[in-house]
Order: C-alpha cells, then sequence, then structure tokens
C-alpha cells in the first residue's frame, strides 16, 4: 500500500495531467441533469485537450455521483479532494452545492457551478465559489413579474417540494408576487420522490386554481401535471430551470403542453455555440438545458487557468473575478465580487409538442 | 360533497395499492414471523418487468394492450416467482433457526441488493410509459367540480379485492393453506406430522413474490413512471399498513392499506399536504398504543 502511494505520487509530474471534477447527480431522480454536465464538461475537456491542453497539461476529468444527497455531496466531495482535483465543475442541486462547497474551500479547491440557483451559494462569501447560470432572486421575480402581467385574473398557487432550491425559488416568487399584489390563494409543500399527487390534484381543482407554479425537480412535477390530467383538470403549469430536460415530457406525456417555465436566453443557438452543439448533436447528445452551462464552465476555468499562467485555485479565482469578459459558448461573460455570472438574464420558455422553445423574453 | 367524493376516491385507490403490497408482507410474516423487507423490492422488479415487455410490445409495432398486458402480467409473476423462491432459498433458509435479527438484516442486503441490481441494469432515470387504459366516469359535476372515477382505478380496487379473496380461500380452504397454518402454529410439529416444511415456506414467498408482481404492474399502469426506488417508498406505507391492520391477518392488511390511503387522502385534501406522513405515522402510534397487535391482529399467548 505504501509503496504504491509512493508510486503514485512520483508518477504526477511526469504524466503533466491537471485533474478537474464533475459532480452531480449521475443517479437517482434527477440523473437526466447529471447526464447533461457529464456530457458538457466531456466535450469541452475533449477540446481543449486536442488544442494541447491547459498550459500544456492534459485534463484529466474526474466524474463523481452524489445524486443530489447532501450527504453524499460531501463524501464525493473529500473523494475529489483525496483524488487532488483544482476545479470542480458541480454541483446540480443546491442542497448538494452548498454543502460540498464547505469541504472545497477548507482544501482551497475552486467550485464552479454551473446550474444551482440558489442565492445562498455564492452569498456565502467564499473566495473559492463561482456559478455560470443566474440566480433565484432574479429568475423568481422574472416568474413573478410575468404571472403578475398576464395571469392576473387566474386564481394562484404556489408549491414546492420542501428542498433547498424548490422551496427557495417558490419564496422568491411568493415574496415578489406579493410586493406585486398578486394575491396567492394556495401555498404548500409536498414531499419529493412522492408518487401518488391526487390528493393535492384534486385540492387544487376545487380552490379553482388557474395557475400553479411549481417550484421543484421534473420527475414530481411531471408525475403531477400526469395525474392532473387524468383527473380532468388542466390549468396553466409554471415551472423553473429544473425542468429543462426532454424527461419532463417523458413522464407527464401531453399534460405538459403549454407548460412555461423560467430558463436562461437559449445558448445552443448563439454562433458562439454552434461548433460545440454541432459535437453533441453528432454524438447524440442533448446540447439544450444545462449541457453549455457545464461546458462554458471548463472553459471559463481554462481561460483564465491561461491567463493567470498557473492553475492554482487562488490564482484562478482571481483571474476569473478581475480579468473578464471571457469568451465563452455563452457568449462574453465576466464574474461579479461574490462569483456570480454577469450578465444573468431569464427567459419564459413554453413546452409546446415535446420540446421546449423561448416564449418570451420577458 | 363533491370535493369529499373525489378524496375518497383518490384515497381508496390508493390505499388498495398499499394493501395489495401489504398481502405479501403480512403473508410471510404469518408464517415464519419474519420481515420481508426484500417484498418491496421483487413488487419493484415487477413494474420493471411490465415496462420491458410493454415498450417491447409496443417497439414490435404490436398494439394490442390487452394482449401485452396479459403478457407482461404472466411474465412479471412468473419472474418474480423465481426470484421470491431464489431469495428465500438464498438469504433466509440457511439462517432459519438462528437468532430472529439475522435473517431481518439478509432481507435488508436483499432489498439493497436488487435495487442496486436493477439501477445498474435499467439505468438510474425513472422510466414512463404513456396511459394504456386512459379515461374513466365522470361521476357527478358540482359547480365545476367534476368528479372523475379512472378505469384504473376501478380495476386497482377489483383486483386487490379479487386477490384478497383468492388468498383467504388458499389459506382456509386448500391442504397447502391447511399446511402454511400448520407450520406457522408450530414448525417442528407439522414437520413431525409429514408436512414437508421448507416446501410449504418456499411456496408461501413463491406465492407472495407473483402478488408483488401482480402489484407492480398494477402500479406501473395507474401512474405510467416508475423508478428502482419505488419498492422502497411502497414498501414502507405498506409495511405500515400490515402492521395497522394487525400483521398476519390477511383481511388486516388491505384494511390497514385502505385507512392509510384514506388518511392520506383526507388529511392533504384538508389539513396541509406538508404534514401528511406525520399525520398517518402518528395515528399508526395511536392505534398501536391501545391494540398493540393492530386492528385486526389475533393476541397470540406467548408460550413459556
Amino acid at each position: 500500500m505504501v509503496l504504491a502511494a509512493g508510486f503514485g505520487l512520483a508518477a504526477h509530474p511526469a504524466l503533466a495531467q491537471v485533474k478537474v471534477g464533475v459532480a452531480g447527480p449521475m443517479t437517482g431522480s434527477n440523473a437526466a441533469f447529471g447526464t447533461q454536465l457529464k456530457d458538457g464538461a466531456d466535450q469541452a475537456v475533449a477540446d481543449i485537450n486536442a488544442k494541447g491542453g491547459v498550459l500544456g497539461k492534459k485534463i484529466d476529468e474526474i466524474v463523481v455521483d452524489d445524486a443530489c444527497d447532501p450527504k453524499q455531496a460531501v463524501t464525493v466531495a473529500n473523494q475529489l479532494v483525496a483524488d487532488g482535483v483544482v476545479m470542480v465543475d458541480g454541483h446540480f442541486c443546491s442542497a448538494s452545492t452548498i454543502p460540498a462547497s464547505k469541504v472545497y474551500t477548507e482544501n482551497a479547491i475552486l467550485e464552479i457551478s454551473p446550474a444551482s440557483t440558489n442565492p445562498q451559494y455564492t452569498d456565502g462569501g467564499s473566495w473559492n465559489t463561482f456559478r455560470t447560470c443566474g440566480r433565484d432572486d432574479e429568475q423568481g421575480k422574472v416568474a413573478a413579474e410575468y404571472i403578475a402581467h398576464h395571469f392576473k385574473s387566474d386564481k394562484i398557487a404556489v408549491i414546492d417540494d420542501n428542498s433547498t432550491y424548490g422551496k427557495g425559488i417558490a419564496d422568491q416568487v411568493r415574496m415578489n408576487l406579493k410586493k406585486l399584489g398578486v394575491p396567492v390563494t394556495y401555498s404548500t409543500s409536498y414531499t419529493a420522490g412522492e408518487k401518488d399527487y391526487s390528493a393535492l390534484i384534486s385540492r387544487l381543482k376545487q380552490d379553482n386554481i388557474g395557475l400553479v407554479y411549481i417550484g421543484g425537480y421534473y420527475s414530481d412535477a411531471g408525475l403531477m401535471m400526469r395525474e392532473g390530467a387524468a383527473q380532468g383538470y388542466h390549468p396553466q403549469y409554471f415551472g423553473e430551470d429544473a425542468m429543462v430536460t426532454s424527461q419532463l415530457w417523458q413522464i407527464a406525456g401531453p399534460a405538459a403542453e403549454g407548460m412555461l417555465m423560467t430558463f436562461p436566453p437559449p445558448a445552443e443557438d448563439s454562433p458562439a455555440a454552434a461548433a460545440v452543439v454541432k459535437a453533441l448533436t453528432a454524438a447524440k447528445e442533448d446540447p439544450t438545458g444545462y449541457t453549455l452551462y457545464s461546458y462554458a464552465t471548463i472553459q471559463v476555468w481554462a481561460e483564465a487557468a491561461k491567463k493567470a499562467h498557473s492553475v492554482k485555485p487562488l490564482l484562478v479565482a482571481k483571474e476569473l473575478k478581475s480579468g473578464g469578459p471571457w469568451n465563452t459558448v455563452l457568449g462574453k461573460v465576466s464574474f461579479n465580487k461574490i462569483g456570480d455570472i454577469v450578465p444573468a438574464a431569464y427567459a419564459i420558455w413554453k413546452w409546446h409538442d415535446g420540446n421546449y422553445k423561448v416564449f418570451a423574453t420577458k | 360533497m363533491a370535493y369529499a367524493l373525489q378524496q375518497l376516491i383518490n384515497g381508496i385507490t390508493l390505499g388498495m395499492i398499499y394493501g395489495l403490497i401489504a398481502v405479501g408482507y403480512t403473508m410471510v410474516y404469518g408464517i415464519i414471523g419474519m420481515i420481508n423487507f426484500a417484498h418491496g423490492d421483487v413488487f419493484m422488479v415487477g413494474a420493471y418487468v411490465g415496462i420491458i415487455v410493454l415498450t417491447a410490445f409496443s417497439g414490435m409495432g404490436l398494439t394490442a394492450v390487452p394482449l401485452g398486458l396479459l403478457v407482461a402480467l404472466i411474465l412479471a409473476a412468473g419472474l418474480c416467482a423465481i426470484y421470491g423462491y431464489t431469495i428465500e432459498r438464498v438469504a433466509y433458509r440457511p439462517l432459519r433457526g438462528s437468532f430472529r435479527l439475522a435473517p431481518l438484516i439478509s432481507a435488508i442486503g436483499m432489498s439493497i441488493l436488487l435495487e442496486n441490481f436493477v439501477q445498474t441494469s435499467q439505468g438510474a432515470k425513472e422510466r414512463a410509459i404513456p396511459s394504456l387504459i386512459p379515461g374513466g366516469i365522470t361521476l357527478m359535476n358540482e359547480n365545476g367540480f367534476v368528479v372523475q372515477l379512472a378505469w384504473m382505478q376501478i380495476a386497482i380496487v377489483i383486483t386487490t379485492l379479487v386477490v384478497l379473496g383468492i388468498f383467504t380461500y388458499l389459506v382456509t380452504k386448500t391442504p397447502l393453506g391447511r399446511a402454511m397454518r400448520a407450520v406457522e402454529q408450530d414448525a417442528k410439529m407439522a414437520a413431525l406430522l409429514g408436512i414437508d416444511t421448507n416446501r410449504t415456506i418456499s411456496m408461501t414467498f413463491v406465492i407472495g413474490a407473483a402478488l408483488a408482481a401482480v402489484a407492480g404492474i398494477m402500479f406501473l399502469l395507474y401512474y405510467g413512471v416508475i423508478d428502482f426506488y419505488i419498492g422502497f417508498d411502497a414498501g414502507i406505507k405498506a409495511f405500515t399498513a400490515a402492521v395497522l391492520g394487525g400483521i398476519g391477518s390477511l383481511p388486516g392488511a388491505v384494511l390497514g392499506g385502505l385507512l392509510i390511503g384514506l388518511i392520506e387522502a383526507f388529511w392533504s385534501g384538508y389539513a396541509t399536504v406538508a404534514y401528511k406522513d406525520v399525520a398517518v405515522y402518528s395515528i399508526l402510534a395511536i392505534v398501536l398504543m391501545f391494540m398493540p397487535t393492530g386492528l385486526l391482529g389475533r393476541n397470540d399467548v406467548e408460550k413459556v
């Protein structure tokens, strides 16, 4: 054992590799998003390595599975630390990203989440936490404003799955609706992973709810819409960025027709992303959702490391904040003092016939 | 009124699903006094066999839904019966006569094994099928509130009642049932009187597993979405149902399931969705305080 460890250590410099971690829900009910994160990162690593890597070192990608479970997130974070990564692309669920970030901070490793939108993540003020997606205070505001403009005459329900992310975004929507003077008729939390939502559906039906805002993940939301349709209940559903996966339509079927959701404007249509989208599509991988965000995470880190002439996390972090704007597949981006991406816009998307498209930009 | 009726329908359907799974728990407990925690996962395997067969059917362009269902049901029941037999043979029989907790722990082990097996072989994402038996009847329309009774809900209630009837007959009227009851009362004495206890116990597991497969298919048809974890969630609720109804009692299992389903529906409907599990388990605790053997459980006199 000791011998093997000794050889392992000795072998490192010779290989001239730099290790980065990719952490997300590779299994469990959010596995569709784990796939998006992995696909984006795989493509970015392949593209960068094909051009000679970062500062002459090839990127070695280590993928770990947190199953969106906070305890497992801490375990795999420690595993990545032991593996000697300098940067982590992840995690996905805010409830995983936040506890894992403590591990990365203690060990001075950079964490760039492509998907965790809960404000607490960067509000903690650590030097090493970044994200390439928006924040729920902005996302919740956009959703609430849209609802206030277009669904004023409807009775509104706001429900959430009691997770860090789901309750976080739903609370933002509740708060912003209140500010805008729109009453919320019904408000509750359901249990994530539940299969029977019939009682909740009947309740919404009884209260004559015309718009249901769901703060939660796609698997629960999809099932809820499906069971609603079976009861002959067809309100306007409104979701958020944890529903941008074709898995939602697989579960809900036509019951999801017309569902609205908030997500950043499409990155896959921009010229900056054209080559990457082509490569992903050729590999039969879905370029929508968070795939390009994960790509941009690796990309922006590599750019900053090149500019800082080092992969040392502290130097790269400084460079990320001061050295922008960066050219990425998401377009030109930079980071503010706490590591949030600028600009971070949200658009309204709509489900139609198994696909989601931008419906309105405000 | 219409609203209460709709919640009643929701509660009865959910309760019958719990009851259907609970019958399997209660049968095994009745005969060897052991909680078969892997039962929920055999149920999950049944649902997966169902989705594989049904997907293959539609993949081959066959649209005959009744035929597909029949094949799915037979294959799932057969395969799960083999699982049930194997689990008993491999994980429980060698531990029979050991201390009471040993088979319990190996049952939990089997449960984790099955979950991980399905997760690695079938993938971690949830699998969905479109509604095969859509529609239903509209019972009433009160000020725009439409009460829907889906065909699937009727099918679930009928299936559970038929299964309960068959099993009650099996246990009380057939030679196998007589052997099962004899083993339950005193396994050693039954063996001395010429009953093959190993075979009787194996048969109980085989029948229980086939039943779990039927429950799995019903679950798949009703919800349309399954993942490798459904056995755990449904299993815990069904186990609770079996305890509430009096573990070891067949009608008790269905009654317990029904009660839990109704509590969940009415609590969600009139109080708050967020605390429905708290309500279920509080009522379970209260019932057990006053009736330690459950609603229909017998008072076994401990032999000294």
